[in-house]
């Protein structure tokens, strides 16, 4: 059936791009000299704009996937891992080799808006040109300026990973003739000037949709919702539902707790761990607190959800629940609390959890095998963790305990199988 | 307890006194757990599997011992985790976002710890295997570049302050696994990596034979790593400061 199905949507994608191709072939563009470039080398020097550079270079999070594990910071190598093959992010420094010493600002601003290549290829769209093609000019400006300001770094680009026929540049054609459509951020004057700013920095930058939604069989992004959330595929995290509204994954939030856990990692509704653990240390913490307030205000705004439909569950799973309840008195309450409240600023409640309660259970499966430290932050620098239970849990008492603390309390989601924690207790971590 | 006895009329009396004063006091709700505010509390994760002290798993020789390492060696080591130098995926993933100062405050935390060393299974290895790991760990091998343990792990081979750890008191299965994920490049450090170096141009049989020597040998009554300086290291390593081939 799996078999079936990969090859129905091989044959799809062969057949679109055999179409797209035809009709595209012909894109590709000449690099403009930096010394044609409109903007001055000058220009690009201007501490200023330098600086506003690298604080956008926090807020999109670029060096987190443009920096190896142990690597020089934006000289690339991280590899994305995708369902299609791993994506090595490049080299951001200004090697005139192997980074971006050669490019000039109209070469970076193609890459960034259209997701073309300095040479005209396409880009694979795990560098998130879908959201980054609604960042200002002015902005790019800044970024490309301080990307440029940084020491080179000589690190040869590694090759993508990508197998037959995602490794058709062509088939981007056709990906890109179904999801993409270059545009820019058309602010909203009916809504404030904090909501405009919030919705620009979710929307481009911030690129949050690039996880938060649930992505198709092609990877693509839906066109109409956002931020409804969604499984991150081959990371297998789930980024939860951000709408704040009736159903919403961070239904009960305030603006003040959503400002908590990006400045700081934790929040009086639960702690960012996994892929948002970096997305709070590398980027959320360092950003003003105007900014945050803008992106809570915007989250705000998204419409409530449909009520999730009452799901039947197709075993009896009341015996598995009730051994969970007794591992969780063992094994969790001395901390999270008996009554799933845990304890302010120290450990996260995992009673109205929306990491808890999310549809697939992945995460807290994850996080009861993995453990780990609260994000590490100024605001908290010798966080507090959570021992890692892979060692000392079965796939069944973890299914288990799972299962418990998604029905205990005020929480109702579906119980967790242990062929769920078996798939995910070998899921590499990076 | 005498004095105690003399106050217990007081105590009682004012335990009334509160008993008045808030007749319908409500019972205290579920409380909430308390957390003291120790690093032992914040490091659960490393001592799940490690010990409240570090006294790691010495039966299994699973998860180290990292009870009265050198400091500088163990934040050698979170920080080896989390550049990826050494593989294993649990420890990247605990370490990935620490900072330099958490990680050595973790690592003092564990060096400062005093566990009483347990003997752990050794393989029955023939006399002569035995003999090979004793002249490979205090002589070494001129003809082949090895230079002894002792040279560098001290003539106690209970280490040297700061960076370099002992070697007796380790499991034999921990001590031939870490040699052999040197061989195979699980575990590396900065460069110079001289103990990568060293391993390579060990056999399978020249590994075997130095674990069990030194998983089977008595330990010395002070367990303690020899002061700083107390050797003078034959080869360059990048951990004790040397400076790592131009990148």
């Amino acid at each position: 059936m799996k078999l079936l199905s990969r090859f129905l949507v091989a044959a799809a994608v062969v057949a679109v791009l055999a179409v797209g191709w035809l009709l595209l072939r012909e894109r590709g563009h000449a690099p403009v000299p930096r010394a044609d470039s409109a903007v001055s080398a000058a220009r690009l020097q201007d501490p200023a704009l330098v600086a506003r550079g690298a604080y956008l270079a926090r807020v999109g999070d670029c060096a987190s996937c443009h920096t190896a594990q142990g690597g020089a910071p934006y000289a690339g190598g991280r590899r994305l891992p995708t369902p299609f093959g791993d994506i090595p992010a490049p080299n951001l420094t200004p090697d005139r080799e192997t980074g971006l010493g050669a490019w000039s600002f109209e070469d970076f601003w193609r890459a960034l808006h259209q997701g073309e290549g300095r040479d005209g290829r396409l880009l694979y769209p795990a560098f998130p040109y879908t959201s980054y093609t609604k960042v200002s000019r002015d902005d790019a400006l800044a970024l490309f300026a301080y990307l440029q300001s940084l020491p080179p770094v000589r690190q040869p680009n590694a090759a993508a990973g990508v197998g037959f026929p995602y490794n058709l540049r062509a088939s981007l054609s056709a990906w890109r003739s179904l999801y993409f459509n270059p545009g820019e951020f058309r602010p909203d004057p009916a809504q404030s000037p904090e909501w405009n700013r919030g919705a620009y920095l979710v929307e481009g930058l911030g690129h949050c949709n690039e996880c938060h939604v649930a992505r198709d069989a092609l990877g693509g992004l839906p066109k109409q919702a956002t931020l409804t959330g969604g499984q991150i595929p081959a990371q297998n995290w789930y980024a939860p539902d951000l709408g704040m509204q009736a159903n919403g994954g961070l239904q009960g939030w305030s603006e003040q707790d959503l400002v908590d856990l990006l400045r700081t990692g934790r929040s009086a509704r639960g702690s960012a761990f996994g892929p948002m653990a970096e997305v709070v240390t590398q980027s959320t913490q360092h950003m003003d607190e105007a900014d945050l307030r803008a992106i809570a205000t915007y989250l705000r705004s998204l419409p409530p959800r449909p009520p999730p439909a009452a799901q039947k569950p197709l075993l009896d799973t009341s015996a598995l629940v009730d051994a969970g309840g007794k591992l969780y008195a063992d094994r969790c309450a001395a901390c999270h609390g008996k009554d799933g409240k845990g304890v302010a600023g120290v450990y996260p409640p995992l009673d109205g959890n929306s990491s808890v309660d999310e549809p697939t259970g992945v995460n807290a499966i994850r996080v009861v095998l993995l453990g780990g430290f609260a994000p590490l932050t100024k605001d908290n620098p010798r966080p507090y963790s959570m021992p890692p239970f892979a060692q000392q849990l079965s796939d069944r008492e973890v299914a288990a305990v799972v299962s418990y603390i998604r029905q205990a309390w005020s929480n109702h989601a579906g119980a967790v199988q242990e062929r769920d924690v078996a798939a995910y207790r070998h899921t590499p971590v990076d | 307890m005498k004095p105690l006895d003399r106050l217990r009329p007081a105590l009682h009396a004012s335990a009334l006194l509160v008993l008045l004063a808030f007749p319908f006091a409500p019972r205290a709700q579920e409380a909430a757990p308390v957390v003291p505010d120790t690093l032992r509390q914040r490091i659960a994760a490393c001592t799940a599997c490690h010990g409240v002290h570090g006294e790691g798993t010495p039966q299994s020789g699973f998860f180290p011992r990292l009870a009265g390492k050198p400091a500088g060696y163990l934040a050698r080591q979170l920080q080896d985790f989390q550049n990826g130098l050494r593989k294993y995926a649990p420890m990247e993933y605990t370490v990935r976002g620490l900072s330099p100062a958490y990680m050595r405050e973790i690592a003092d935390y564990f060096a400062a710890q005093q566990v009483p060393y347990e003997r752990s299974p050794v393989p029955r290895l023939p006399a002569d295997a035995l003999a090979r790991g004793e002249r490979l760990v205090t002589q070494g091998d001129p003809d082949r570049k090895l230079p002894a343990c002792q040279a560098c792990h001290g003539s106690q081979l209970t280490g040297v302050q700061p960076d370099i750890p002992g070697l007796v008191g380790l499991p034999y299965d921990y001590i031939s696994s870490q040699l052999g994920s040197w061989r195979t490049r699980t575990r590396a450090t900065v460069a110079p990596d001289c103990m990568a170096e060293i391993a390579n141009r060990l056999s399978a049989e020249d590994i075997t034979a130095v674990a069990a020597w030194l998983a089977s040998r008595e330990l010395p009554a002070d367990m303690h790593a020899q002061p700083a300086g107390s050797v003078n290291p034959p080869l360059a390593c990048g951990v004790l400061g040397a400076k790592e081939a131009a990148r």
